[in-house]
């Protein structure tokens, strides 16, 4: 008994500070169970102690064994229920761990209640932010405000997706390797997501005092006019009247953009970099959007080629000299100019 | 921990051989009598489903099921202060609905290429991504709904939907043309609008009230892309 009774005491004694819990329950008394609750609240991350436990378990399992193999006078069924019991109760200990560890890590990361404070926001705040996304401040020497709020441009970004759908459905955009959802949503989140960073990185270069969660805030209310030029231009086909709006309403949220980052940058040529970096995506990606999915390409051929050559050419004909210019409407639109020029060029 | 003490009562009670009586007497390691908080949940609780659910018949299980479904789809339709879609929420009427509608708008992929319209797959992670990202939207805002119960509304709220697309595709069946389209639009914005007032009369109550706007803004464009999609279908 003397070699079962060391590593019992060894449990009790070995149980350091760490295991103190244990230690007051096992003196405790009414309970066979190894309490794990007080380990939860000693030690962090218990995957090692769970190791240690499970080790400890079943050297106690092959005490308890041996030990019972010791009274081998007349209780044989006894013994060997009690072998089953024993299992059984280490197994549910076991399960018993593994859900509150599950249980734990499920709450410390799927955990929205990060998210929680960026979207505390009233409508009106919402209507006034999005109305002042339009309005540039000329004040350079003070930091001006940035809301840090992921509310607005997360709706801006669905609205924008939303809207490109219907720019892309009625100019019958056709997308090989790809769905019209997909392409969509990959496009606008994309850019938010994807600019924002990199101006960001571009801050932190030039030492701008700006964050991400404001970076972020920023460029997505500066979708607002995005959204509205895109809204109107994919209803009205008028070249004139987008290159009009692009100018108005898009310069517009591009200067109250760059007047955000010019009072928090300090030095001309930071200032430039930045703001000259901003603007060009901003201005370009309305640009894209507008021209990507429009319909009107036949123009585009006729303007660069001039009249001499139908936009659907179905007749095999000798068009050698032509085929350069032809290369340069497929760099600048969209699928449907490349199932034109191939066709051009097949024949 | 009440149930950890009454079991062990009732677990020696149900093994009632007398060989097991002296056992607490046996001291394995000295420290830890072998008696006391043996709980074995699962066994219990899954004597009382034995008798509830288990030995009834294939279709009574099935029947109940679709009557609560069908329940559901009449608190959609009739959209009144209720929250019995709240209350016992079930995934089933949302994914049946999801199936039709994926099934519906699948082209038939005549010319062996992908050509934009939406497959299934699009249809379901559309509506099903869409709906999460809903609910995660309306529990940020300080919404006291649950995920799955507002999952559970935003889904049987696309019966209108779907019965939209039923309508459309009997409509082209006549053939296309400017009176077919306006006829199709005026039922797809119909039955949207109807999709967005039945939502909004289960998910509003659930919200902060200055902040109903800023939850209902979300379910208003999900319901108008799966819209576009029912619309814009062809043939």
């Amino acid at each position: 008994m003397a070699t079962t009774a060391t590593p019992a005491s060894g449990v009790r004694n070995g149980a350091g500070p760490e295991w103190g819990g244990f230690e007051e329950n096992i003196q405790g008394g009414g309970s066979a169970v190894i309490d794990m609750e007080n380990m939860d609240d000693t030690s962090g991350s218990s995957f090692e102690d769970m190791g240690e436990l499970h080790q400890r378990l079943r050297e106690e399992e092959v005490d308890a064994d041996a030990a019972a193999a010791e009274e081998e006078d007349g209780e044989f069924l006894g013994m060997k229920g009690f072998k089953g019991q024993l299992s059984r109760q280490v197994a549910d200990q076991m399960w018993q761990a593994g859900k509150r560890q599950a249980s734990r890590a499920f709450s410390l990361y799927a955990n929205i209640d990060i998210l929680r404070p960026y979207f505390d926001v009233e409508p009106a705040q919402v209507r006034s932010r999005l109305l002042e996304s339009m309005i540039p401040i000329k004040m350079v020497s003070f930091p001006q405000k940035v809301a840090g709020e992921l509310y607005g441009p997360l709706m801006l970004v669905f609205t924008l997706v939303a809207i490109l759908l219907h720019g892309m459905k009625t100019s019958d955009t056709i997308i090989r390797e790809g769905t019209l959802m997909g392409t969509a949503i990959g496009t606008c989140f994309g850019y938010w997501l994807g600019v924002s960073s990199f101006i960001y990185f571009l801050a932190y270069l030039c030492n701008a005092q700006i964050t991400m969660l404001q970076m972020l805030a920023l460029l997505g209310y500066g979708l607002f006019g995005h959204c509205i030029v895109l809204f109107i231009t994919y209803n009205i086909h008028l070249h004139s009247l987008f290159y009009l709006f692009w100018l108005l309403v898009g310069g517009l949220s591009t200067l109250r953009m760059v007047a955000v980052l010019v009072s928090r940058t300090v030095g001309p040529t930071q200032r430039l970099l930045l703001c000259g970096t901003l603007a060009a995506l901003h201005m370009l990606f309305l640009l894209y959007l507008h021209f990507a999915y429009h319909k009107v390409v036949e123009g585009i051929l006729d303007t660069l080629e001039g009249p001499n050559i139908p936009p659907m050419q179905r007749v095999p004909r000798d068009i050698p000299a032509v085929l350069p210019a032809v290369r340069l409407p497929v760099t600048v639109v969209n699928a449907t100019a490349k199932a034109i020029a191939v066709a051009l060029q097949s024949h | 921990m009440a149930e950890a003490e009454e079991s062990p009562g009732e677990h020696e009670t149900a093994t009632p051989r007398p060989l097991f009586a002296g056992l607490s007497d046996i001291s394995i390691s000295q420290d830890i009598p072998v008696e006391g908080e043996i709980t074995i949940p699962m066994k219990a609780r899954a004597r009382e489903l034995d008798n509830s659910t288990l030995n009834e018949s294939v279709r009574h299980t099935i029947m109940r099921d679709l009557k609560a479904v069908g329940k559901k789809f009449m608190h959609v339709l009739y959209p009144r202060k209720s929250n019995a879609l709240l209350r016992d929420w079930d995934l089933w009427g949302p994914l049946i609905l999801c199936v039709t509608l994926a099934l519906m708008l699948q082209k038939g992929s005549v010319d062996g290429e992908k050509d934009g319209g939406p497959q299934f797959a699009e249809v379901f992670v559309v509506v099903w991504f869409g709906a999460v990202t809903i609910t995660l939207n309306s529990k940020l805002l300080g919404g006291n709904i649950s995920f799955f119960q507002s999952l559970c509304v935003l889904g049987y709220c696309v019966l209108p939907l779907t019965v939209a697309m039923l309508i459309c595709r009997l409509v082209l069946l006549a053939g296309q043309g400017p009176i077919n389209f306006m006829i199709r639009l005026f039922v797809v914005v119909v039955m949207f609008a109807w999709s967005v007032i039945a939502s909004t009369a289960f998910l509003a109550d659930s919200q902060p009230p200055n902040r109903k706007a800023l939850a209902v803004y979300p379910v208003f464009l999900f319901y108008f892309v799966i819209s576009w999609m029912i619309l814009t279908f062809t043939p």
